[in-house]
Parts: C-alpha cells; structure tokens; sequence
C-alpha cells in the first residue's frame, strides 16, 4: 500500500464517521469567525433554539467592515457599524471570546490566528472567508467555507466534507533577486490557472518553499484558493515549531515537547500517491505583477502584456473572457508591463500584512520620497503588527518617504469599508484578487509583492524592485 | 430548505468564464444580517451602469432571456466564499446553474440553499448555448431524481452527476444541521477518544 500524504494524515484524524455514498462527518479543531459571515449562522442557532456546540473553539475578530482610520470613533456607515456590533452581541449572547474593534489583539482573522498561536500544525480549521487556506502554512487543513457551513460548525464542531484530491506543487531551487513569497505563488497561479486547483488540495514542496520565513508560506498558502483549490499546506518544521513556540496559545513545558513530537510526524511519506504533480523552478521566477481581471493573469514584471494566444486560450469563450478582461484594464496586447501609469498603492490584506512585509516596504522606501501622483495605503494586518511597526522605527521611515500608516482590517483588498480606489484608477495592490470591481466599482487592480508595491510607490509607474535593492 | 422537484424552464446564457464571486454579488452589498433581499443586487455592477440603468447587453436585462435556469462559462462562481452569492442567485429566482465546472465553495453553498450546481460535459455546455442562440427561449429540462438534463426541442440529453446523500437532502429538503445534530453523542465520543 502506498504511504500517506500529509493532508491525508491530518485528514484521516479528524474523521468521526462517513456517510455511506456521501460526505464524511468532519470534525474542525478551530473556527475563526469574522462580522461579515457570521451573523446568519447566529440566526440560524437561534431560530433552532440552540447554543455554540464548544464556544471556546471558536476565535472572533472584526476585520473585513471596518474602517482604517479613526477607529476609536463609531463607524460613520450604518450598515457597517451595525455589523460590526451585531458581531459583539452575538459573541456576547453565545460565550465567545472576540478580539473586537478596541482589543489590542483585533486585526485581520488570518493574520491574528497564527501570530497568537491559535493556528498550530495537524489542526483543522474553518472561516466563512476563502482566504482561510492561509492557516495551511503550518501544516494544518485550513479552508473557508460558506455561512450555513459557519453553522454547522457552530452548531456540532463538525462539517459534512467530501474528501478532496492531492496535488503537489514543488518548487526547488533559490529565488532570485526581488523574488518574494507572492511572486512564487503568482508564478505558480499563473501556470496552473485561476481553476486548476479546483477540487484539490494542494502541498506546496521543495527548498523554494521551504526556504520561505513562517510570513512567506502563509502569503503562499493564502492563495491557493486563487487557482480554485480549498487550501494549501507546507509540512511544518523547525520554522514553523521556532514560529509558534512561545505564543499566547501556544502549549507550554512538557505539552509543548509532547507536541512538537507529535508535528514532526506530519509529512508526506516518500511513496504517498500523488492524483496531480506540477514541477517548477526557481530561477525561472522573476518579480511577478498580473495584467488582467483573475490572479492567474500575471507575468514576469520585464514582460510585455500577452495575447490569448500566448497564454494557450483556443476556444471563443475563453478568448472572448480574456478580451473582456484586457478591456476593463485598458491595457494593449504587446505593452510593456514596466512603466505603465499607477495612481494607488495597497500593501495590506491577509496575503501581505504581516510585519515582515512592512520591514521590506521599509528597506526599498527608506532614504527616498513616494512619488507625488501616488495614493498609498498601507495597512497593517493587526494590532500587532501596527505596535511593531511603530516600535521597530519603521514608522518614521515611512512618514520620512511620505508614507503614513493606517489602523488594522481588510481595507482595500474589497473595499467594504471607505477605503476604495476610484473608478477607472489603476492601483498596484498586495491584496489577492484582482476581479472587476474588487477594490471599488471600476477600479483597477494589479496584484504584486510588497517590494514591487513599494518601487512602483517611489517611481510613480510599475517599477521592478530588483533594481531599488 | 424548499424540496427540489423537476424544472422545465427558458435559460439566461452567461457565457463568461472564471465568473468570480465578487461579480455575482459586490462586497458592499455583504453588509446586511439576513439572508434576504440580494436578488436585487445579483450581478449589480455588469446589470446596471453607475447611474443604474439597466444595460440590455448583458444577459440578465436583456429582454429575450428568461428562466429559472443559468448557464455559465467554466469555472463559474471562483473567488469569494460568501454565500451570498448562492443566496442572490436563488433570491432572484434562479433554481439551476448549469456549467462544466464549478468552483468548490460556491458549490458547496448553492446545495446548501437548494439550489441545484449541475455539471455537464463542455461539449454540452456548448450545445445549450448554441440551443439558447438558435432559439431565446428553448426549454431545458432538469430532472434530478433520474439525474439528467436536457434540450426539449431536440431531444439532447446528458446524465449527470451528484452524490447521493446531497441528491436526498435536494430532493427532500434535508438540512445538514439536523442529521448532524442526530449525531451529536458520536461527536462527543470522538472528541473524548
């Protein structure tokens, strides 16, 4: 018999018993809850009269509605204050701890989970946002899931789940010279395509990955869900184990020698089947930036924008897509990619929020001045993060460059809040999506790493961040 | 959940490919608490321009199409998980999507609200689409207890597929919460093992 995959191994766990012809009955170690997602599901506990199943596997924090600025006054939109604070009474009325607007832990759920050591290797976890995938860089079974699904899990711990497909994807080899985590895995997106994940789990393999700090693989995790597969997930080592140790939830004294223990026995064996494997390498990869309206539409930043032809499209449907997508970005078949105008910068969201982000923004702004026809947002993922940009002096170098750094949430990436870019405006966004729309009606988004954000910041165009490091 | 039976209905062609979540329904309208009402907004931004009038080249306002049925481009339903994309969809009074494939999630949450992912053949995908050209109003039928679709007026039919226990929850508007609720004393056994 041939060995096990890691996601097999985690899977094969948490089975409590499989329907005959149907799903199995899935337990989830930890739900993360947010106020966008979550307030059917408290109805719908509710209208069946009955409470949280394990309240205290449950981590609430709001992120995806609430403002950036002035966080400490009510939220001016209606809708969205009153979100935000249906949030805190049904957490209140069901017994659920919430990391809200004024903790000093809130920020964005995949960003808090893992920097408070609630997210741990060999665990399973759910969110009512796609982006959960994230949590797989510790070696965890991570997805999002829809809100009858949140209640599910609210209701009995469990989900009804159909085993998914394995896939691996393995890159070898180092990175080249402005490459980072989102570079890799838009390269990757941009080879398998926006659906080729599509009823897989991915394991992300071989030393270009696992060469990335705890930070890069959670940005590589975080958008596996962007070629269609539920999640992603990294085997966990001594990164990971030097990651989490000593955080908040984290085990503590023996417990922690008892699981550490138990994580080094999460990979894949030699012989574990495989139903897809794709191979890259890593000096094939250069900084990354999409050009069209799904994160599968990227190239090489060097690179000209391609024709539908170039990118293997054959049949009328999937030419016609990729026009409609060329047309609402404005861009040409044959443009240079360098050089092209850009009136936004985002660095934020779940992908590219963490602290190590900022340091880097930090390193290509220092010592130089943001270009006058650029907005820029920067938007830490937490509370945290915020605190240590502002105790590591990083703060100061972005006001020095003409940066100012905002309060922690969602922001940008989809625009619920009043952080939106303008119709027709072009943004260069370390967010995930680039869709129609995503971040403001008409808006145009480019998706790339922190680097690449902050060079395109200081040149006033789409710049390579090779050439500032 | 409303039990599923068979549909006989128009079609409204949304060929597009890779439609996101984020187009079927815009996140600033995710701001209600309730599951009502996102039918309005369904599509918003390809339905109506910024003034909102209505743009008749898009499908869903175009006059000639009807339906309780929609036909989507590969990979329909990527991106996003909310299910307010499944919601918008069955609130405006679609019952089918019909497409050769569907991203997981949004496919999780349409069976979860009784409304039916069916996935056929890209062939056949393409020969509903050229039915509906051939003819705005060509009926297709969907019968999910025998598990087929197909063209009336041409007799072309393709069976599909669907897990059984998701077949029986459609059709007798099973919800999952209660079956798993039933098993409530295993759950706990396994957590204590």
């Amino acid at each position: 018999m041939a060995g096990l995959t890691l996601f097999d191994k985690i899977y094969n766990k948490h089975v409590v018993t499989s329907i005959p012809d149907g799903p199995d009955v899935f337990y989830i170690d930890v739900q993360y809850i947010h106020e966008v997602t979550s307030p059917q599901a408290f109805d719908g506990l509710r209208k069946r009269g009955i409470q949280v199943f394990r309240p205290k596997q449950i981590c609430a924090t709001a992120d995806h509605n609430v403002p950036t600025e002035n966080q400490h006054l009510p939220i001016k939109n209606d809708l969205s204050r009153h979100q935000v604070n249906t949030l805190v009474k049904n957490c209140d009325e069901f017994g659920l701890e919430l990391f809200g607007l004024e903790h000093p832990y809130q920020g964005i759920v995949h960003v808090v989970g893992p920097e408070l050591g609630v997210t741990k290797p060999g665990m399973t976890m759910v969110c009512g946002d796609s982006h959960t995938s994230t949590h797989g860089a510790f070696g965890a079974i991570a997805f999002g899931v829809g809100t009858s699904e949140v209640e599910q899990v609210m209701a009995t711990q469990c989900l009804l789940q159909s085993r998914p497909k394995r896939m691996r994807v393995t890159v070898d080899g180092d990175l080249q010279k402005g490459v980072r985590a989102k570079d890799l895995v838009l390269y990757v997106i941009s080879k398998i395509s926006a659906g080729g994940g599509t009823g897989y789990f991915i394991e992300f393999a071989g030393s270009a990955f696992t060469g990335l700090s705890m930070e890069g693989r959670m940005t590589v995790c975080n958008m596996s869900i962007e070629m269609g597969a539920r999640g992603g997930l990294i085997a966990p080592d001594q990164t990971t184990f030097d990651y989490v140790e000593g955080r908040e939830y984290a085990p503590k004294g023996a417990e922690w020698d008892k699981a550490v223990a138990e994580w080094k026995e999460l990979y894949s064996d030699s012989d574990a089947d495989f139903d897809k494997e794709f191979v890259f390498n890593a000096a094939d990869i250069e900084p990354m930036i999409t050009y069209g309206t799904n994160p599968g539409m990227g190239v090489g930043i060097t690179q000209k924008v391609p024709s539908a032809n170039d990118i293997g499209a054959n049949s009328e449907k999937e030419i016609e897509s990729f026009d409609k997508a060329l047309d609402y970005m404005a861009f040409n078949v044959g443009e240079s990619m360098m050089g092209k105008p850009v009136d936004y910068v985002f660095v934020g969201s779940c992908t590219n929020a963490r602290i190590e982000d900022f340091r880097e923004v930090a390193e290509i702004v220092k010592g130089r001045k943001k270009a006058d026809n650029i907005t820029a947002w920067l938007v830490p993922g937490s509370k945290q993060v915020e605190k240590q940009i502002f105790e590591e002096g990083l703060a100061e170098v972005f006001a020095e460059a003409g940066f100012k750094i905002r309060q922690p949430g969602c922001s940008a990436c989809l625009a619920m809040n009043d952080d939106k870019v303008p119709s027709g405006a072009y943004c260069v966004s370390t967010s995930n999506r680039n869709f129609e729309g995503r971040q403001g009606p008409g808006a145009r988004t480019m998706l790339a790493s922190p680097i690449t954000a902050a060079a395109t910041a200081i040149a006033g165009v789409i710049a390579n961040p090779a050439d500032l490091l | 959940m409303e039990k599923f039976t068979t549909i006989t209905s128009p079609a409204v062609p949304l060929s597009t490919e890779n439609v996101d979540t984020d187009q079927i329904i815009p996140a600033r309208f995710l701001k209600a608490t309730t599951r009502d009402g996102f039918g309005e907004n369904l599509f918003r931004d390809w339905r109506f321009d910024k003034d909102d009038n209505p743009q008749t080249s898009f499908p869903l306002e175009d006059p000639r199409f009807s339906g309780e049925i929609l036909v989507a481009g590969k990979n329909f339903g990527c991106g996003s998980s909310r299910e307010h994309a499944a919601w918008a969809i069955h609130d405006y009074g679609f019952k089918v999507v019909i497409c050769s494939f569907f991203a997981d999630i949004f496919q999780n949450n349409a069976l979860n609200n009784g409304l039916l992912p069916l996935r056929c053949s890209a062939e056949f995908l393409a020969k509903v689409f050229a039915a509906i050209e051939l003819d705005n109003q060509t009926k297709i039928k969907v019968d999910l207890a025998n598990q087929f679709v197909e063209i009336v007026a041409t007799g072309e039919k393709e069976s599909f597929e669907i897990n059984a226990y998701r077949k029986e929850c459609l059709i007798n508007g099973f919800d999952n919460i209660d079956y798993l609720l039933s098993i409530q004393s295993e759950i706990e056994a396994f957590e204590k093992a």
